[in-house]
């Protein structure tokens, strides 16, 4: 790893000086990919300014079916909140499904969905839940922070503070995990809310996490898993690679999607 | 370079590190506390875990500097006098061949049988295989490993 310059934050407003004051700085939020990737040399923050200490970026509230999670909230405690099983248990079952127990204890919600890993869970949860991510200057729909893969519609020195959404009336995310890294080679999830059905799949697509629009029409017209039997998933945007090829993947992505409707 | 203070299987200890020094590097080559090992260095086999302030964490993914003012569990740790009770069962079900996964295996197997308790829910052999997620054995033998983590269960 090359040298750092280390700052522990205590506050989110100090946290967003420190960071606009690097050269060329990063946040450090549970480490569980920067560190790795420090380590690699693909990353050489010249300062890294660690968000663990600010309370105020911790914690899930829940009132009525309208939830909150704060960016520094671990995939633990997002796993076996009670509170949020109540409304939305789809998204604490697929943060207990990350990655192992060490790392659901270090990593977060919010370095999750900044980092946009084609492979990672949250940012399906994020797109199908219609979520709004907060940061420390503006409010940011799922469908327009979410731009291809490693990339999202965070500016320079942006902080995700939270992401909120309504809990949907059905919800769930069906994942088949990479047998070695137990990332995503397909995970989707569905959602049946106020606003319609959403289904957005991750770890498939060649560009990152997406919506499947001909999967939410027919699920919108019957909720059930057999109502995506007639529905073809075109191989054309899928990854290819030693794990699957493209034709693989879309038929996970079918699988997946039957999979978590019919859990939800 | 950055000046921290920790406590160590309850001691107290202060030091001037690099800033990227990680916490297992620390751990290893300034306390001196060789039990915790280094595997893979990439995050994925555990043999690095250590708990901090309770949690079971991969201590080659995180810095020396993150983990100022914690409390740190090393496997040195654990023995109060007697072996722990998670050390005697990997003894009496031969839950180790080379040994060099160890000493993470048995830090994750305090971590699960723990926070089972705390939720009151049952630690039965699947439930020990999918804790067990982020623990590679090379000499592959899970089998009497996942025996002891069971034997442990019922005795902490
Ligand atoms: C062995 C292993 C297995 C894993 N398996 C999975 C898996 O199955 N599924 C999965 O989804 N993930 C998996 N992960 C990744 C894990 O979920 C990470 O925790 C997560 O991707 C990043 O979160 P973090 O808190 O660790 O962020 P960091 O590593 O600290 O940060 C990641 C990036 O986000 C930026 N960032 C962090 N917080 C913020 C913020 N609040 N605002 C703006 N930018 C921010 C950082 O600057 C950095 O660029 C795995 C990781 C490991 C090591
Ligand atoms: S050495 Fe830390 S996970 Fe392998
Ligand atoms: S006993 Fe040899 S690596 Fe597990």
């Amino acid at each position: 790893m090359h040298n750092t310059t280390y700052h522990k934050a205590s506050s989110a407003a100090e946290a967003a000086s420190l960071l606009s004051g690097a050269d060329d700085g990063a946040l450090l939020a549970g480490g569980q990919t920067l560190i790795p990737t420090m380590k690699q040399r693909l990353a050489a923050p010249s300062d890294l300014v660690d968000i663990s200490g600010v309370a105020e970026l911790k914690g899930i509230s829940v009132s009525g079916s309208s939830v909150t999670i704060g960016a520094m909230t671990t995939h633990a405690e997002v796993a076996s909140s009670a509170e949020l099983r109540a409304v939305c248990p789809g998204l604490a079952d697929l943060a207990g499904h990350i990655g192992d127990p060490a790392v659901r204890h270090r990593g977060t919600l919010g370095g999750s969905v900044a980092n946009n890993d084609p492979a990672a869970d949250y940012p399906a949860a994020m797109l199908a839940l219609g979520a709004t991510i907060k940061t420390n200057t503006r409010e940011i729909a799922a469908d327009d922070f979410f731009q291809s893969m490693f990339t999202t519609a965070l500016d320079e020195g942006e902080m995700i503070v939270s992401v909120s959404f309504e809990a949907p009336e059905k919800g769930a995310y069906a994942k088949f995990p990479n047998p070695a890294s137990r990332y995503a080679m397909c995970g989707v999830f569905v959602a049946k809310g106020a606003g319609g059905v959403r289904v957005a799949v991750t770890g498939a697509g060649d560009d990152g996490v997406f919506r499947s629009a001909d999967m939410e029409a027919a699920l919108s017209s019957n909720f059930a898993a057999d109502a995506l039997d007639g529905v073809t998933v075109s191989p054309n945007g899928m990854l290819s690679d030693i794990h699957g090829d493209a034709a693989y993947r879309a038929n996970l992505v079918k699988v997946m999607a039957k999979r978590a409707t019919a859990a939800a | 370079m950055t000046s921290i203070s920790m406590t160590v299987n309850g001691k107290a200890v202060t030091a001037d590190v690099e800033d990227r020094t990680l916490l297992v590097d620390y751990i290893r080559e300034s306390l001196r506390l060789t039990g915790t090992h280094v595997g893979c260095d990439t995050s994925q086999c555990g043999a690095c875990v250590v708990h901090v302030d309770g949690k079971a964490v991969k201590s080659c993914t995180m810095l020396a500097a993150a983990a100022a003012g914690s409390e740190v569990t090393t496997i040195e740790g654990v023995a109060n006098g007697d072996l722990h009770p998670m050390q005697k069962a990997f003894n009496d079900n031969h839950g180790l061949q080379c040994g060099f996964c160890t000493p993470g295996m048995i830090m994750s197997g305090i971590d699960m049988v723990n926070r089972y308790k705390a939720e009151g829910k049952t630690l039965d052999e699947a439930a020990i295989r999918a804790e067990l997620e982020g623990n590679i054995c090379r000499c592959t033998g899970y089998h009497n490993i996942v025996k002891s983590i069971s034997q442990a269960a019922g005795e902490m």
